[in-house]
């Protein structure tokens, strides 16, 4: 310890040693780390079979207005005139008064079809995901209307705040190739 | 049951119509995120700026353009990719996969945490200085920096290691991502969030005018490897790559108490006392690492509470109970889908288990890490002249200025090239 170089080399050679056990260490990490990653990116999806439309998909996303829309699986809708995911339960009249909707953002739309069928359409940019209307429709109708992460407005967060805050646990990671799980497609 | 099951899902109670007027049947919109492509382009614009930052910092030594570079991955990886995939965040992702098999770690992902940790290696911590859309974020609006005392900064620098232990906790139990939950400055990039996120982000922005970096200081669990990467790096930033002449005219142009003063070896009597202190404080290493990893143990029914299975198990057994009235959104989603209490039950145990393994796991690295930090302390440094401290310094170049021999070697230079 007397000699003030012999300690400087002995650092010098105790960090050399330091530096190749930690690249080694970071290679081999990365080995192991990219046998277990692959190209397919993922994005978050919702299971309708899993939701039960409770509402949080309108109030837990990290964007103001939910990337979760209502969406129609219209082959499976009865397009029926007194629609349970349209209308309050003992609606007036089968207008398109607001007051008889069950949307609170007024987003479905409503169209004659022929007699007695009716379209239901949802205007996404209205939609705030609640799910009063899949509620509706699933207690009552066809269950045709559900719910799922739009792909153009989700931001693809690394943990989906809704996921995190789905009662359901209906939230997964799904392929981004493949990234609805819609209903009535077998 | 079976009815209530039905719910959500919904049962075909009215044939779909035949329709007689040629109506067609509209196809369910399914607009696509976007192509694949956009993660090998960030992944090489993100390689491209690393190997820039190590040469800015290293051999161009001007803060203009490492300013540049950062406003540059502020607006890209931040603004324009909205602040996600980040190396920081990436934590998350990288102990879910290690602990998780069921996982599959997207490559983008494993690129933007391990060059990073590469290039830090070699070159110090250019990816801190102008990379990384966190710092360059609290780097852009620091106007008045004040002085944060050394041991006030030495134990608030504690608290990046406990969240980097919480984080690879609670990611690697498949619990939460508590980086990406809590990072400040995601709602700036997205330019969207709901109010406690904009409050978060506001104060930590806030303090970032006075206190230089707060988040990359005393919370940044990535800066935290960073760190002691760049104790060991090959090449590192250097105030003047010339003699130092200990003018003492950095002393203060740090703003992240990085600059280091010069120091002489203690006399012989301290020497000896300094000893005795060392080797106090080695013995009672064990005895922290002890205590740490009982703390941990002990917390973990609290802990594993983060983790949703177990959450609903414990709903589930309240009611079941008695102990509470009524149903959540969960136990009642739970109990609609008709499935197995008992094996409910089973995960939960299993989960708890993993929790009881993993906090005591986290306590034990804590307790030896604050001991080693208490012994780092306590051990005499012998420094010749000012200098960049290795580990703590963000390499953004502001202290290169002070520096008179610099600013002489910077006008020699440009005479020779103007020659
Ligand atoms: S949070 Fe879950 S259960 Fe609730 S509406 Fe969204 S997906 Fe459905
Ligand atoms: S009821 Fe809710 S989910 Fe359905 S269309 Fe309206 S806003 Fe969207
Ligand atoms: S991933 Fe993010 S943006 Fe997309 S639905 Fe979830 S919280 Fe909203
Ligand atoms: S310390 Fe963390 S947040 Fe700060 S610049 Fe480095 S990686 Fe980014």
């Amino acid at each position: 310890m007397t000699q003030p170089n012999k300690p400087i080399n002995r650092r010098d050679f105790l960090r050399d040693g330091l530096w190749g056990a930690c690249f080694a260490g970071l290679a081999g990490t990365g080995a192991v780390l990219a046998s277990k990653s692959s190209q397919q990116r993922f994005v978050w999806q919702i299971d309708p079979a899993k939701c039960t439309a409770c509402g949080n998909c309108a109030t837990f996303c990290v964007l103001q207005e939910s990337a979760v829309k209502c969406v129609h699986a219209y082959q499976m809708c009865g397009y029926c005139d007194l629609c349970t995911g349209y209308y309050r339960p003992e609606p007036s009249a089968l207008d398109t008064a607001a007051e008889n909707q069950l949307c609170p953002r007024g987003a479905i739309i409503r169209t004659y079809v022929e007699d007695p069928y009716f379209q239901y359409t949802i205007d996404e940019s209205l939609c705030n995901g609640c799910g009063k209307c899949v509620k509706g429709c699933a207690a009552f109708g066809n269950g045709s209307l559900f719910l799922q992460v739009r792909h153009d407005l989700c931001v693809n967060c690394n943990e989906c705040a809704i996921a995190a805050a789905c009662p359901a646990q209906a939230f997964k990671r799904v392929p981004a190739d493949k990234p609805y799980l819609l209903k009535g497609q077998g | 049951m079976l009815m209530l099951s039905m719910t959500a899902w919904g049962v075909q109670r009215f044939p779909p119509p035949q329709f007689e007027s040629g109506y067609q049947i509209p196809q369910t919109t399914t607009p696509m995120p976007h192509p694949p492509i956009r993660d090998v382009i960030d992944s090489a614009v993100f390689l491209v700026a690393l190997g820039m930052a190590s040469w800015l910092t290293l051999k161009k030594r001007s803060r203009k353009w490492i300013v540049g570079l950062m406003l540059f991955s502020l607006f890209y990886f931040g603004f324009f990719r909205n602040g996600c995939v980040c190396s920081v965040g990436s934590i998350g992702n990288i102990a879910l996969a290690a602990f998780n098999s069921e996982y599959t770690l997207p490559a983008v992902v494993l690129v933007f945490f391990l060059a990073p940790l590469v290039f830090t290696l070699f070159f110090g911590r250019g990816f801190c200085a102008a990379v990384c859309p966190l710092g360059a974020m609290q780097d852009i609006v620091l106007i008045r920096p004040v002085r944060v005392p050394e041991p006030l900064e030495a134990a608030l620098r504690l608290l990046a290691y406990v969240y980097l232990a919480f984080a690879v906790l609670f990611a690697a139990t498949g619990s939460l991502f508590v980086i990406c939950r809590y990072d400040p400055f995601v709602t700036f990039f997205r330019f969207n969030g709901n109010w406690n996120l904009w409050v978060l982000g506001i104060s930590f922005l806030l303090i970032s005018l006075f206190v230089g970096r707060p988040y990359c200081r005393f919370l940044c669990p990535y800066g935290v490897i960073l760190r002691q990467l760049s104790r060991i790096s090959r090449w590192r930033v250097k105030i003047t790559p010339d003699e130092c002449i200990q003018c003492r005219l950095c002393e203060q142009a740090c703003p992240f108490g990085a600059v280091v003063k010069p120091s002489k070896p203690l006399p012989p009597a301290e020497n000896a006392r300094s000893k005795r202190t060392i080797a106090f404080l080695i013995v009672l290493l064990p005895i922290l690492a002890a205590l740490g990893g009982w703390i941990g143990s002990a917390m973990h029914p609290t802990l594993a509470r983060a983790h949703p299975t177990v959450r609903l198990a414990n709903r589930i057994d309240a009611e079941m109970a008695g102990l509470v009235q009524g149903q959540t959104d969960a136990s009642e989603a739970f109990r609609a889908s008709g499935q197995d209490v008992q094996l409910l039950r089973l995960e939960a145990v299993s989960i708890r288990y993993r929790f009881w393994v993993g906090g005591m796991m986290a306590g034990i690295a804590l307790g030896l890490i604050a001991g080693g930090k208490l012994i780092a302390s306590a051990v005499p440094v012998v420094r010749k002249e000012y200098e960049a401290h290795r580990a703590g310094c963000f390499a953004c170049g502001r202290c290169f200025a002070y520096c008179p021999v610099e600013q002489k070697r910077r006008i020699d230079q440009s005479i020779m090239n103007t020659k």
